[in-house]
């Protein structure tokens, strides 16, 4: 019988949760790493044992752990981040040229192919890759001396690439996203960039629509239509048909258009989750509701699932990696909160029950689908 | 034998209790003892230190003998007493935040 494996990375640690496929009974492990920030945990689509942590902390700085037996043990690897070269300026919140910096490792993406390669994506925004499991990193500099690197600002979470994205069925194609420079594309593995951005409008910049400094937030892909892309951005929910060529605004009824996380159903790609949130100053749900927002058009038409989540004084955030689908049929959906819950719907959003509820906040959420 | 404390995320980092023995060569200055700190445990590059400029991280300090040392030379002298192994060299994580 399947099972699925819940990934979970926190403020304090990380928690691996395990259920069998009917999905109703949970056995939690955890923390892994107490006491640190764990950005990020994703397991290889290789050999779903091998997972990949990051571990950090304001005072000891980044590591990276590895798993190779499904989250029980796990080993240190490689931490030396080291940009190529010498970097050049980026622009500070005001204005002023600051120099790259690396901070923390965002996300890690395994390759879709290759057992011991590896992406992460760091702040200051930059792409690496580990060939050897994580042992060494090297970083894919093509991206950073981008043409527009030197108009790249921080979000407010910082100047992080949080968004990795192989493309199934074209193995030199790479989808990135960085807060708050935008989206690029690599269509040759890495050694060349360009930024795929048109059609985002942005009103918090001087140009609105600027061909970088747009704070994108999140992007999906179902991997049977890779050409198709959903975008979580500030500001608007966001589709393109051409790999990102060209967007256009698929908000529609939504209660507010500003979020974090944005996924895809397993099964049909057209079916989209978001979590809206009231605004950007204030980073709570709208109206103290928790409410996932499915769209089975691709956009433009959602409805809100409600059912088993909190309707009342709720004051959580849902962030931009916290948010995952596992590909059991039907397809389960899952999201963690900065409040400590881990919720799950084994029924494509249509009933939720916390799998969790007083984990510290969460950071990101991965599923795995097990034999 | 040089005694070092670390922080305890280190320490279980490294899965030691209590201090670090270290057998240091020359002279024992705090470059000498990180060095060979780090030589016995890899893992540590980068946590103390940073990677490529060796600099003290941020929000590390470094005592011994009650003094804080870390805006001292990495390449001054320490005390006799953490020469002699009496008094331990101590990594501490600063206290920061509320």
């Amino acid at each position: 019988m399947s099972s699925v494996r819940v990934l979970v990375g926190t403020r304090k640690g990380a928690f691996v949760l395990t259920a069998d496929g009917k999905r109703q009974r949970w056995d939690i492990s955890g923390p892994h790493f107490t006491g640190w920030e764990i950005y990020h945990v994703k397991g290889s689509p290789v050999d779903q044992n091998r997972l990949y942590a990051s571990q950090n902390t304001g005072w000891f700085g980044q590591l990276i752990q590895r798993s190779d037996d499904g989250g029980k043990t796990w080993e240190p690897v490689g931490n030396e981040f080291m940009y190529e070269g010498t970097p050049g300026p980026h622009k500070w919140y005001d204005g002023t040229p600051h120099p790259w910096e690396f901070k923390r490792v965002w996300h890690l993406e395994p390759s879709l192919t290759d057992l011991d390669t590896v992406y992460a994506g760091v702040e200051d925004a930059a792409l690496f890759r580990s060939t050897d499991g994580g042992k060494s990193w090297q970083e894919l500099s093509a991206l950073r001396n981008h043409s527009t690197a030197p108009n790249w600002q921080p979000g407010a979470g910082g100047m992080c690439l949080h968004t990795i994205i192989q493309d199934p069925s074209n193995p030199g194609r790479i989808f990135i996203a960085i807060s708050a420079a935008g989206a690029f594309r690599s269509d040759d593995a890495g050694n060349t960039w360009r930024a795929i951005n048109q059609g985002l409008r942005s009103e918090f910049i001087p140009d609105p629509n600027a061909e970088v400094g747009h704070c994108v937030h999140r992007i999906a892909m179902h991997p049977s239509r890779p050409n198709v892309l959903f975008m979580q951005k500030h500001w608007d929910v966001m589709r393109s048909d051409n790999a990102g060529d060209l967007w256009h605004e698929v908000s529609g009824n939504l209660p507010t258009d500003f979020g974090f996380p944005i996924d895809v159903h397993a099964h049909e790609p057209d079916t989209i989750y978001v979590v809206p949130i009231k605004s950007d100053s204030e980073h709570i749900p709208f109206d103290a509701k928790l409410r996932v927002y499915r769209s089975r058009t691709g956009g433009n038409e959602w409805e809100a699932l409600t059912k088993g989540l909190p309707q009342e004084n709720c004051y959580v955030n849902v962030l931009r990696d916290a948010m995952a689908v596992d590909s059991l049929d039907s397809c389960g959906v899952y999201f963690g909160t900065t409040g400590g819950q881990v919720y799950a719907s084994a029924d494509a959003g249509d009933n939720w029950a916390p799998i969790v509820r007083d984990l510290p906040a969460v950071l990101s959420v991965e599923v795995q689908t097990l034999p | 034998m040089i005694r070092v404390v670390i922080p305890a995320h280190l320490r279980t980092l490294v899965q030691v209790d209590g201090e670090v023995k270290l057998d240091v060569d020359g002279q024992v200055t705090q470059r000498s003892i990180l060095d060979a700190l780090e030589a016995r445990f890899p893992v540590l590059r980068g946590t103390i230190r940073d990677h490529a400029t060796l600099q003290r991280r941020a929000f590390v300090r470094f005592f011994a003998c009650a003094e804080d040392l870390s805006l001292e030379s990495p390449d001054a002298p320490l005390p006799d007493a953490v020469a002699k192994g009496v008094e331990p060299f101590m990594v501490v994580g600063a206290i920061a935040g509320g």
